[in-house]
C-alpha cells in the first residue's frame, strides 16, 4: 500500500465544455490534480460527474477547453493530433466499458493489434495467460462471455506495457462474480508491473481497492479519500 | 498477416453482398468504357493501317470518256503522285436460283500488274489473267452472300449484251469497306456487288479501248487535295467529267466517317455516363460505409494507431474492391468488344482487324474508377478524423429531429407513428437522402438509355417507309432517259402505278459552306414518293425553288428565303441559283427537292427523268423482275421491302447489340445501387430497429420503418431519373445526327415503364434481402453492445 511520490500526472484548472446535441455541457470546471506512479486510483461520482471526461483527457483522447495537463512533466493540453497518438501508443492502456474489442479479430489478434505497434511488448499469449485467458487464444469475440471478452480488453491495454492503465467502468457491463474475477486482473496488472492505474466507477464497492478515491461531483473533485489499506477484490462485495 | 490486415480480410468477407454489388458497378462502367473503347480504336487502326497497305486513292474523278494519253498530264498535276485510270462501268448480274434483280459495279485492273491505288486483298483465288475477257474477282461480301467460290458461273448484262463471267477470287477493296449501292444507305451485299476484270476486257466491252472512265489519284500531300481537284475539274470537263472529290466525298470513306463518328459519340457518351453514374455510387457507397466505422475508427486511434495508418487500413479494403471490380471489368469489356468489333467486321468489310487493348484506355478507367474510391474513402474519413477518439468512440449524440414539412403543414394526424419515424428520418438527414434518390434515379435513367433506341427505329421506319416512301419498287436508269420510257414501265406485268423522278448530282452551296447531294425532281401530286413537313403532314412542291431535307438546311445553314448555288455534277456541269422554299422532315438521307418541271427548266433540258417508282401487284414480282432485267437502260432496282429489312438488319446488328448491353448493365447498376442503399440503411439502424423490436414491434413494424423510407425514396427517385434518362437520351440524339440518320427523341412509353420495372424489382429484392436480416436481428447482442 505503498503511495509512489514520482509525480506522473499535474492538473491544474481544467475545464471541459462541449455540445450535445442543441446543449452546451460543461463537463469539468476546474479541476486540480495530481496522480503519482505505481497508485491505483478510483474516480467515483455519479453520472454526468465529470469523470469520463478527466479519464479521456488523462489519456489524450480528448483535449481539455482551458486549464493544463502535464504527464511526466510535459502539457498535454497543447499537443497535436500526431503528438497526442504517440502519446497514447506508447504510454497509455485503456479498458472500456463496453470492451470495444474489433469484432472480427481473434482474443490473441486484438491484443496483437496493439503489441504490433508498441516498443517493448509482452506477446500477446503471455499478455492473455496474465488474464487467465491462455486457453481462449483463438476466440472471436462472439464466442467470448462479458467478463472474458473484458478481461482480453484488459490483456490488450497492458500487453504494450503502459505506465498508465486507465479503465472506463470496466464492470459496469458484468455480473458481481465476473466484476470481481476482472477488478482481480485489474489489481494484479498494478500490483506485479507497477502500472498507474485509475479506474472510473459509480460502485462505491470497488473504491476499497483504491490507494486514493477521487470523488467528482458536478464537474469538480469533491473530496479525494486515502485508504490506509487496500481491499483485495475478492473481499468486495456489492 | 498483421493484425490489421486480417481485419481487412475478415470485414471484406462480411462485407461481402455488399463489395460483391459495388464491383458489379464498378464492373459495368469499365466494361462499357473499354468495350467502345478498345471497338473504336481497332476501327480507326484497321481503317488507318489498309488505307496506308493498300493505298487507298486521295482524289477520285468520274467522266464520260478520255483518251489515255491524258493519263500523264493528270500524272504531271502539282501535288499528284500516283494517277491509276479505270473503266468502270454500273451492270445487272443474275445469280442463279436469285430471282430478285442485283445491281453491281463492274471495276477494271491492270492486266499485266498490281493496281498502283486502291489495291485488292485477295481473299481466295487469284485475280484475273490478262488474257481472259471471261474471268472476274467479285467482292467478298457478295461472294459470301450468295455462297460463290472461285469457279462459280455468274450472268451480268455488259452494255446491254448477256454474258457469262466465271469467278476467280474474291477480295476486298479500300474502295469499298462500306459496301452499298448508290442512293442507298444501308448495305445489300445479296443484291449489289463490285465485281472487278481485267482492264483490257472492259475496255473492250465499253468501247473504251485505249480511254478511261474514271481515274484515281495518290497525292504526296493530302492538303493539296483542293488544288488538284480544281485543276483536274479544268482538265476533265471536256471529256464529260462528273466533278473530281476527295475522300471526305467518296461514298465508303464518307460514310465510314459518319460511322466512326456516331461510334465515337457512342464511345465517348455512354462509358461517361456509365462510368461516371458508378464513380458517384462507389464514392458515396464508401463514404457511408466508412462513416459507420466511426467507433472502430475511434478505437483504433484510442490504441494509438495514427491517422495514417487508419486511413491506408480502409484505402485497403477499398482498393482491394475496386481493382477487383476494375479487372474483372477491363476483361468483360475486351471480351465484349471483341465481339462488338466482330459485328462491326460485318458492316465495314476490313481484310483484318488491329484489336488490343491500349495501355491508356485501361489506364483511364483505373484511375477513374481509383480515384472516386479514395476521394470517396478520404471524405469519410477526414469526418472520421475530424473527431477527437474519445467522442468517436460515443454514440452519436441525438440528432436534431423536429416535425417534418408534412406534419408541420397540419397532416400529422393522417400520418401514423411509423409514417412520422419515416418521414423525419428523411428530413433529418437531407443531404443523405438525396443522394441515395439520386443514385437510384441515375441508376433508373440509363437503363432507358440502351431501350429508347428501339421503338425509335421502328418510327423512323414508319415515317420513312410509310409515310414518305411509300413505292414497292425503284428503277434507275443508266442515264437521264426522255418522259418515254414510262410508256414502257407501264406496261410491264403487275405494275398499278409508275411514278417518275429525275436525280441530278450537285454541290450546294451557301455562303461559305457546301454540300455534295441529290437534287429530287418529282412530279406534283405523287403518292408514292411524298414529302413531309415537321408535323409528318404531306407537304405540296412549290413549282419554283428547291425543299431541302431539315438536316441538310442545318448542315447549310440555310432557311427558306435563302438562295443557294446549284453546281450540277453532270453534263455540262452548269452552275444556277435557286431559292430555298422550305424544309421536310427526314430521318434517313439527307437531299434537296424541286418539281421535276421546275427542275428541268433549272437545268435547261427537256423533260428528262433518271428514275421511277412503281407501285406493282405481288403476284407478278418474279415476271416483273425478269423483264426489268432484261432492260438495258435500268441500271438498278430497288425493294422496298428489302431496304426496310437492310435497315433493320444493320441497325439490329450494331445497335441493338449494344442496346442489349447497355440495358443488362444499366441494370446491374442499378441493382447494386438499391441493395448498397438497403444494407447500409439497415446497418446504420439495426440498433435503433432492435430497440423498437424490444419494445414490442413486430417484425413486420420495423420492417416497414425500414424499407417504407427505401421505398419512398425509390419512388421518388423515379420520376427524376425518368427525366435523367429523357436528358441522357437527348444528349444521345442531338450527337447522333447525321447525314445517314437523323434519331429522333421518342420515348415509348414502355420504356419509361421498363426502367420503373426495374428500379421496383430491384427495391423489392434488395428489400426482402433486407427483411431476412431484420427478421434474424439479435436483439440481446444488439442492446448489450454499443452500435
Amino acid at each position: 500500500m505503498t503511495i509512489h511520490r514520482d509525480r506522473v500526472f499535474l492538473a491544474r484548472g481544467l475545464t471541459k465544455i462541449y455540445p450535445m446535441g442543441e446543449i452546451q455541457v460543461q463537463a469539468l470546471r476546474g479541476v486540480d490534480l495530481e496522480l503519482f506512479a505505481g497508485e491505483f486510483v478510483v474516480l467515483l461520482g455519479p453520472s454526468g460527474s465529470g469523470k469520463s471526461t478527466l479519464l479521456n483527457i488523462l489519456g489524450g483522447l480528448d483535449s481539455p477547453s482551458s486549464g493544463a495537463m502535464q504527464y511526466g512533466g510535459r502539457d498535454l493540453s497543447v499537443y497535436d493530433d500526431a503528438e497526442l497518438t504517440r502519446y497514447r501508443r506508447e504510454h497509455v492502456g485503456f479498458v472500456f466499458q463496453f470492451y470495444n474489442l474489433i469484432p472480427s479479430l481473434t482474443a490473441r489478434e486484438n491484443v496483437a493489434l496493439v503489441t504490433e505497434i508498441a516498443r517493448n511488448p509482452l506477446p500477446p499469449e503471455e499478455a492473455l495467460t496474465l488474464v487467465g485467458l491462455a486457453d481462449r487464444l483463438d476466440h472471436f469475440p462472439a464466442q467470448l462471455s462479458g467478463g472474458e471478452q473484458q478481461r482480453v480488453a484488459i490483456a490488450r491495454a497492458v500487453a504494450k506495457r503502459p505506465e498508465v492503465l486507465l479503465c472506463d467502468e470496466p464492470t459496469g457491463a458484468l455480473d458481481v462474480q465476473t466484476g470481481v474475477l476482472v477488478l482481480a486482473v485489474i489489481d494484479r496488472v498494478n500490483r506485479e508491473l507497477g502500472t498507474t492505474t485509475v479506474v472510473i466507477t459509480h460502485n462505491a464497492a470497488i473504491a476499497a481497492m483504491a490507494d486514493r478515491v477521487i470523488h467528482l461531483s458536478n464537474g469538480l473533485i469533491a473530496r479525494i479519500d486515502h485508504n490506509a489499506q487496500r481491499q483485495a477484490p475478492h473481499e468486495i462485495v456489492w | 498477416m498483421r493484425a490489421l490486415d486480417r481485419k481487412l480480410w475478415r470485414e471484406l468477407w462480411q462485407l461481402k453482398g455488399q463489395a460483391i454489388a459495388i464491383a458489379l458497378v464498378i464492373i459495368s462502367g469499365v466494361a462499357i468504357h473499354i468495350m467502345f473503347g478498345a471497338t473504336l480504336d481497332a476501327l480507326r487502326q484497321t481503317r488507318a493501317r489498309y488505307y496506308q497497305d493498300y493505298r487507298f486513292a486521295d482524289v477520285f474523278a468520274s467522266l464520260k470518256r478520255a483518251p489515255e494519253s491524258l493519263q500523264a498530264r493528270i500524272a504531271a498535276l502539282p501535288g499528284v503522285a500516283e494517277v491509276e485510270t479505270r473503266v468502270v462501268a454500273g451492270v445487272n448480274l443474275e445469280v442463279a436460283g436469285f430471282t430478285e434483280p442485283i445491281t453491281g459495279r463492274l471495276i477494271s485492273i491492270p492486266d499485266t500488274r498490281e493496281p498502283r491505288l486502291n489495291r485488292l486483298y485477295l481473299r481466295q483465288g487469284r485475280l484475273t489473267a490478262a488474257d481472259r475477257s471471261d474471268e472476274a474477282v467479285v467482292s467478298e461480301a457478295f461472294a459470301e452472300a450468295h455462297r460463290l467460290e472461285p469457279g462459280a458461273k455468274l450472268r451480268v448484262v455488259i452494255n446491254g449484251r448477256r454474258q457469262t463471267l466465271t469467278i476467280v477470287g474474291t477480295a476486298l477493296s479500300p474502295e469499298y469497306i462500306h459496301q452499298m449501292r448508290p442512293g442507298s444507305i444501308f448495305p445489300d451485299y445479296r443484291r449489289y456487288g463490285v465485281l472487278w476484270m481485267g482492264r483490257r476486257a472492259l475496255g473492250a466491252a465499253y468501247g473504251m479501248e485505249g480511254a478511261f472512265n474514271d481515274v484515281v489519284m495518290g497525292l504526296a500531300n493530302a492538303h493539296a487535295a483542293p488544288k488538284v481537284i480544281d485543276e483536274l475539274d479544268r482538265l476533265l470537263t471536256p471529256y464529260g467529267g462528273l466533278g473530281a472529290h476527295d475522300r471526305e466525298d467518296q461514298s465508303s470513306h464518307r460514310f465510314m466517317t459518319e460511322e466512326f463518328r456516331q461510334i465515337t459519340l457512342s464511345a465517348t457518351l455512354f462509358p461517361t455516363i456509365f462510368l461516371g453514374v458508378a464513380v458517384f455510387l462507389l464514392n458515396v457507397v464508401i463514404s457511408r460505409l466508412i462513416g459507420m466505422q466511426r467507433e472502430q475508427i475511434g478505437t483504433l486511434k484510442a490504441f494509438g494507431y495514427g491517422n495514417g495508418a487508419v486511413a491506408l487500413h480502409y484505402l485497403k479494403l477499398v482498393l482491394l474492391i475496386v481493382l477487383v471490380g476494375v479487372a474483372v471489368g477491363v476483361g468483360v469489356g475486351a471480351w465484349l468488344g471483341q465481339a462488338l468489333a466482330a459485328l462491326y467486321m460485318d458492316f465495314f468489310r476490313f481484310p483484318f482487324l488491329n484489336y488490343r487493348l491500349t495501355l491508356p484506355l485501361v489506364l483511364s478507367a483505373t484511375l477513374l474508377n481509383l480515384g472516386a474510391a479514395v476521394a470517396g474513402t478520404a471524405f469519410a474519413l477526414r469526418a472520421a478524423f475530424a473527431l477527437r477518439p474519445a467522442e468517436a468512440m460515443r454514440p452519436e449524440p441525438p440528432v436534431r429531429y423536429r416535425a417534418t414539412v408534412v406534419e408541420r403543414l397540419g397532416l400529422q394526424r393522417w400520418l401514423s407513428q411509423p409514417n412520422r419515424m419515416i418521414l423525419r428520418h428523411i428530413e433529418r438527414r437531407p443531404l443523405k437522402s438525396l443522394l441515395t434518390v439520386l443514385g437510384i434515379a441515375l441508376a433508373c435513367g440509363i437503363t432507358m438509355v440502351g431501350r429508347f433506341q428501339e421503338a425509335t427505329i421502328n418510327h423512323m421506319v414508319d415515317v420513312h417507309y410509310k409515310l414518305s416512301q411509300r413505292e414497292d419498287l425503284a428503277v434507275t436508269f443508266v442515264e437521264p432517259t426522255s418522259w418515254r420510257a414510262i410508256g414502257s414501265l407501264d406496261s410491264l406485268p403487275g405494275v398499278e402505278r409508275v411514278e417518275v423522278y429525275r436525280a441530278v448530282p450537285v454541290r450546294l452551296r451557301f455562303e461559305q459552306r457546301s454540300h455534295r447531294t441529290t437534287l429530287k425532281g418529282v412530279p406534283p401530286g405523287g403518292d408514292l414518293q411524298r414529302l413531309l413537313d415537321a408535323d409528318l403532314r404531306r407537304l405540296t412542291l412549290p413549282s419554283e425553288g428547291v425543299v431541302l431535307t431539315d438536316y441538310l438546311g442545318q448542315l447549310l445553314g440555310v432557311q427558306p428565303g435563302n438562295r443557294l448555288i446549284v453546281e450540277v455534277l453532270e453534263g455540262g456541269r452548269p452552275v444556277r441559283e435557286a431559292p430555298v422554299v422550305g424544309l421536310v422532315k427526314e430521318y434517313l438521307g439527307v437531299a434537296g427537292y424541286m418539281d421535276l418541271a421546275g427542275l428541268n427548266r433549272l437545268l435547261r433540258e427537256g423533260p428528262a427523268i433518271s428514275g421511277a417508282y412503281l407501285a406493282v401487284d405481288d403476284r407478278d414480282r418474279p415476271e416483273l423482275y425478269r423483264r426489268l432485267g432484261e432492260i438495258p437502260r435500268i441500271a438498278g432496282t430497288a425493294i422496298r421491302e428489302q431496304e426496310i429489312r437492310n435497315f433493320h438488319q444493320t441497325m439490329e446488328q450494331t445497335m441493338l447489340f449494344f442496346t442489349f448491353i447497355a440495358t443488362l448493365f444499366a441494370v446491374i447498376i442499378a441493382f447494386g445501387v438499391i441493395y448498397n442503399s438497403t444494407r447500409i440503411a439497415l446497418t446504420e439502424r439495426s440498433r435503433e430497429l432492435a430497440s423498437l423490436r424490444v419494445l414490442g414491434f413486430t417484425r413486420g413494424e420495423i420492417s416497414y420503418i425500414l424499407l417504407g423510407e427505401l421505398g419512398l425514396l425509390a419512388l421518388l427517385a423515379i420520376p427524376i431519373g425518368f427525366g435523367i434518362g429523357r436528358a441522357i437520351c437527348a444528349v444521345f440524339v442531338n450527337g447522333a445526327q447525321s447525314e445517314l440518320y437523323r434519331i429522333p427523341l421518342i420515348i415509348h412509353p414502355s420504356t419509361y415503364a421498363f426502367a420503373a420495372t426495374v428500379v421496383l424489382i430491384s427495391a423489392l429484392l434488395s428489400g426482402w434481402l433486407a427483411r431476412r436480416k431484420l427478421d434474424r436481428l439479435d436483439l440481446i447482442a444488439v442492446l448489450k453492445t454499443r452500435d
